[in-house]
C-alpha cells in the first residue's frame, strides 16, 4: 500500500467524520462518567458505612470490566424486547455513550476515591478545625486533587477510545452513523480492505499517544503544585 | 445566624484524655480568659498539643468537662488554630486565604481587599499568586497565620509556631504574633522555646507528663518558679 | 491557561458537539454482512434518500442474527437471503409479508492447486463430496448466515454430516470477507456469494472452482417487521423502502450496481421467488 493511497485516505472526509464520531462519543462518555464517578469516589473516600471495604474492592475490580460483556448487558437492557426497550436506544449513539460511560465510571470513581482519601489524610486536621460541612469538605478535596482527577479522566478516555467490543454490540456499526475508528478497523480488516484500517489505526495510535503525553504534562504540573520541585542544579537534571 | 458573642473564658475542669487506654492528660484544670497571651510551656510529649486540640473542640475529653463562656460549645466559630506543620492547600497563596475567608461572605472586591490586607500583615504581599506549597517553611507558617486571622478569631491557638523555623523566620513570626496580641486577639500558644515564652507570655501554664504542674503569671514563673520541676525546666535540667 | 478556563472551554466544546441533531425520518434495516460488504447499500441508499428524504440505517449481521434482531423488534425491516427462514419468520407472525427483491449466486472458490480436483465440475454436490473424500481444507462461515445455511443444505444433499471436529473443515464464525481471507491464507475451499467475491480485494490466491449449478441460486427477500407484534415499528417509512426497492426505480438501481462492469445482483421482484 503506497504513500499515495495513504495520502488519499487522509483527505477523505469520511475518515475524519469517523474520527470525529469516535472522539465525541468517548468524550461524552467520560463527561458522564465524571459526573457520576467524582462524587461517588469522594463519597466512598469520606464516609463510613458497613460494607465499605467490600465496595472499594468491587469498584477496583470493575475497572477491568470486559467491554464485550458491558456491550452484551447494555444490549439486552436496551433491546426492544428488554426492560428498557421503550426508550428506543439500541443502535444509537446514545447507547454507545452509555456503554462507554459504564466502562469508564469505575476507573474515575476508583482513582478519585484514592486521590481524595490520600488528601483527606493530609488535610484532616485543617478541614476538621474549620468545621466544614460534608459538601464543602468534598468540594475542597476534589478541587485540590484536580490534577490527579484530570489524569484519571484521561485514563478513562484512553480506555473508551481504544475499545471496540461495547460500541460494536450496542451501536451496530451502522455506516455513517455509529461507526467508530475501532469498529471500522475491525470491519475493514475482516473485509481484507486494509488502507482505511491502517490509516485509522495510525490516527488512533496518535490519539493514544497524545492522551498519554497530556497525562505526563499534567502530572508534572501537578507535582509542581504539590510543591515537589524537580530541577536540582546539583544533579544536573 | 450570628456567631455567639464570645467563647471566653475557656474553663478546663479536671480534664483527662486517654489514647488507647493510656492517659495522655490527667486532672487538668485551668481557666483562660481574655487578657494577654497564655503560653503552654513544657517539654516534648508533655501533652500541650492535646490541650490545644481539646480547647479547639477537635476532640472530646475522656474525663472532666470543658466549657466555653459557660457553654458546651462544639462550634468553634470564634476560635482558630495554627498547627505545628501547617498544611497548605494545593492552590495559590491568595486562594488559600480565600478558602479560609469563605465564611465571611464578602463580595469579590471586599474579599480581594481583605486578602491583600492580610498578606500585607504577614509580609507575603508579593507572593499572592505563587503556589502555596512552593513557599519556604517560614513563609508557609506566616500564610498559616494569615489564614487563621482570616477567620476573624477571638482566640488564636498556636502549636509550636517556631519549632521548625530558622532564626530569621522565627523572628518574623514572633513579630507578627506580637502584633496580633496587641490587636486584642487572645493568643494561646504551646511551645518549648523558653526565649519565645519569656518575650511573649503574660501567663504560663507549665505542663509536664500530662499534668498541669504550675500555673502562674509569666514574670512570676520565670523569676521564681513555685515547683522543682518548673525550676529544673528553666535550667534545662528537666529529665523525664 | 488557568485550570478553570480550561474546564470551561472543554464544557463549551462538549455542549457544542452534542448540539441537537435534526430529527430526520429514518428506519433501521437488519441485513447481512455479505450484502453490506458488497457495497450495494452504499450505492442504493443515497438514491432512496434523495427520493424520499428517509435515512436508512443498516445493521449488518449474519442472516440468523438479523432475523433474531427483527424478532426482538430492534429493526423495522429485515432484508436477508434465506427463503425458508424468512417464510418461517412471517408464519410466526413477526413479519407482515415476504417479497423477493433480487438474486445472485454462490460459487465455490478454492486454491489454484485444487487438491480435490473439482475445478470446472458443474455439479456442486458432487464437488463437495469429492472435497470431503479428499479431506481437502474447507472454510465455513459457521455463523448461521444465509451463506452458511446454503452451504449446510448442500452438505446434507451430499449426504454428509460435517462437524467442527473434522480437522479439514474449519468453521470460523465470521463474515464473508473474513472467510475469504482465511480460505486464501489456508489454501482452502470456501463457498461465497458472488457479490462479496466481486467486491473482495483479492490479495490472495482464490479462484472460482464451481459455478452455475441451479442449487447455488441465492434469493434475497425483504420483510416489514410486524407492527402488530411491535407497535413502535415505523410502518410507513419501512413500507416506503420496501415499495421503492421492489419498484421500478429500486430494481433499476440494483441492476445498475456493477464492479468492473459486472453486475453483482439481478433484480427479480414480482416473480414467484
Amino acid at each position: 500500500m503506497g504513500a499515495d493511497a495513504f495520502g488519499l485516505m487522509l483527505g477523505d472526509p469520511r475518515l475524519w467524520s469517523i474520527v470525529g464520531l469516535s472522539l465525541s462519543i468517548s468524550l461524552s462518555a467520560v463527561a458522564v462518567a465524571a459526573l457520576i464517578g467524582l462524587p461517588l469516589g469522594a463519597l466512598l473516600a469520606l464516609t463510613r458505612f458497613p460494607g465499605r471495604n467490600l465496595a472499594i474492592v468491587v469498584l477496583n475490580a470493575l475497572m477491568g470490566l470486559p467491554p464485550v460483556l458491558v456491550g452484551l448487558t447494555i444490549y439486552l437492557l436496551l433491546s426492544r424486547s428488554g426492560p428498557l426497550g421503550a426508550w428506543g436506544l439500541l443502535f444509537t449513539r446514545e447507547a454507545m455513550i452509555i456503554a462507554q460511560a459504564v466502562l469508564v465510571t469505575p476507573i474515575i470513581a476508583a482513582l478519585t476515591r484514592q486521590a481524595v482519601a490520600d488528601l483527606w489524610e493530609e488535610y484532616r486536621d485543617e478541614l476538621t478545625a474549620l468545621h466544614l460541612g460534608p459538601m464543602a469538605r468534598a468540594g475542597a478535596l476534589l478541587w485540590d486533587a484536580r490534577f490527579r482527577l484530570v489524569t484519571a479522566a484521561l485514563a478513562g478516555f484512553g480506555r473508551a477510545a481504544a475499545e471496540v467490543g461495547a460500541v460494536m454490540i450496542v451501536g451496530g456499526n451502522i455506516d455513517g452513523f455509529t461507526r467508530t475508528m475501532t469498529t471500522t478497523i475491525a470491519l475493514e480488516t475482516s473485509k481484507g480492505d486494509l488502507p482505511l484500517a491502517v490509516a485509522l489505526g495510525l490516527i488512533l495510535m496518535l490519539v493514544v499517544l497524545g492522551v498519554n503525553g497530556l497525562v505526563w504534562v499534567i502530572a508534572r504540573r501537578g507535582e509542581r503544585n504539590d510543591g515537589i520541585i524537580r530541577s536540582d542544579p546539583l544533579r544536573g537534571a | 445566624m450570628r456567631a455567639p458573642a464570645t467563647d471566653l473564658p475557656i474553663r478546663f475542669d479536671n480534664v483527662g484524655f486517654d489514647i488507647g487506654g493510656a492517659p495522655v492528660l490527667d486532672q487538668i484544670s485551668f481557666t483562660l480568659d481574655g487578657h494577654g497571651p497564655t503560653v503552654l510551656l513544657g517539654p516534648n510529649g508533655a501533652g500541650k498539643s492535646t490541650i490545644l486540640r481539646l480547647a479547639m473542640s477537635l476532640a472530646a475529653p475522656t474525663r472532666g468537662r470543658i466549657s466555653w463562656a459557660a457553654r458546651d460549645a462544639a462550634q468553634a466559630e470564634r476560635r482558630a488554630i495554627v498547627f505545628q506543620r501547617p498544611v497548605m492547600l494545593r492552590r495559590s497563596v491568595a486562594a488559600n486565604l480565600a478558602f479560609y475567608l469563605d465564611r465571611a461572605q464578602l463580595n469579590a472586591p471586599a474579599r480581594a481587599a481583605r486578602i491583600a490586607q492580610l498578606l500585607q500583615q504577614v509580609g507575603l504581599a508579593d507572593c499572592a499568586r505563587r503556589p502555596a506549597r512552593q513557599l519556604s517553611g517560614g513563609e508557609q507558617q506566616r500564610l498559616a497565620l494569615a489564614r487563621a486571622l482570616a477567620r476573624d478569631p477571638e482566640i488564636l491557638f498556636l502549636d509550636e509556631p517556631t519549632a521548625s523555623l530558622d532564626p530569621a523566620a522565627a523572628k518574623s513570626v514572633e513579630a507578627i504574633l506580637r502584633d496580633i496580641a496587641a490587636s486584642g486577639i487572645k493568643i494561646v500558644m504551646a511551645t518549648h522555646d523558653l526565649g519565645l515564652a519569656r518575650r511573649l507570655a503574660d501567663d504560663i501554664l507549665f505542663i509536664a507528663r500530662g499534668r498541669l504542674v504550675e500555673s502562674a503569671p509569666a514574670r512570676q514563673f520565670f523569676e521564681a518558679p513555685a515547683t522543682e520541676q518548673g525550676a529544673q525546666f528553666l535550667r534545662g535540667d528537666l529529665v523525664l | 491557561m488557568s485550570f478553570r478556563a480550561a474546564i470551561l472551554t472543554l464544557a463549551l466544546i462538549l455542549a457544542a458537539a452534542s448540539a441537537a441533531r435534526a430529527q430526520q425520518p429514518s428506519i433501521l434495516v437488519a441485513s447481512t454482512t455479505s450484502t453490506q460488504d458488497s457495497g450495494l447499500f452504499g450505492h442504493l441508499l443515497p438514491l432512496f434518500k434523495a427520493r424520499t428524504g428517509i435515512d436508512v440505517k443498516v445493521v449488518a449481521q449474519g442472516t440468523g442474527q438479523a432475523l433474531d434482531t427483527a424478532r426482538r423488534g430492534d429493526a423495522d425491516v429485515v432484508f436477508v437471503h434465506a427463503k425458508a427462514q424468512e417464510e418461517k419468520f412471517v408464519a410466526e407472525g413477526y413479519g407482515v409479508e415476504r417479497k423477493p427483491v433480487m438474486y445472485n449466486d454462490f460459487l465455490l472458490l478454492g486454491p489454484a492447486s485444487d487438491p480435490a480436483g473439482v475445478a470446472g465440475v458443474r455439479d456442486i454436490v458432487a464437488a463437495m463430496k469429492a472435497i470431503a473424500a479428499k479431506k481437502a481444507p474447507f472454510v465455513s462461515r459457521g455463523d448461521r448466515s444465509g451463506t452458511h445455511l446454503a452451504e449446510l443444505k448442500l452438505w446434507s444433499e451430499a449426504g454428509l454430516d460435517v462437524s467442527a471436529s473434522e480437522p479439514w473443515y474449519r468453521a470460523i464464525g465470521q463474515g464473508m470477507g473474513a472467510a475469504l481471507n482465511t480460505a486464501s491464507a489456508m489454501q482452502a475451499y470456501v463457498l461465497a456469494d458472488r457479490g462479496t467475491w466481486l467486491a473482495w480485494k483479492r490479495g490472495g490466491d482464490l479462484r472460482p472452482i464451481v459455478e452455475g449449478d441451479r442449487r447455488l441460486f441465492n434469493q434475497y427477500g425483504i420483510i416489514l417487521v410486524s407492527p402488530t407484534k411491535h407497535p413502535h415499528v415505523k410502518r410507513a417509512e419501512g413500507q416506503a423502502f420496501i415499495d421503492w426497492l421492489t419498484g421500478a426505480e429500486g430494481q433499476n438501481a440494483i441492476a445498475g450496481y456493477r464492479i468492473g462492469g459486472e453486475p453483482l445482483f439481478f433484480p427479480n421482484a414480482g416473480t414467484a421467488n
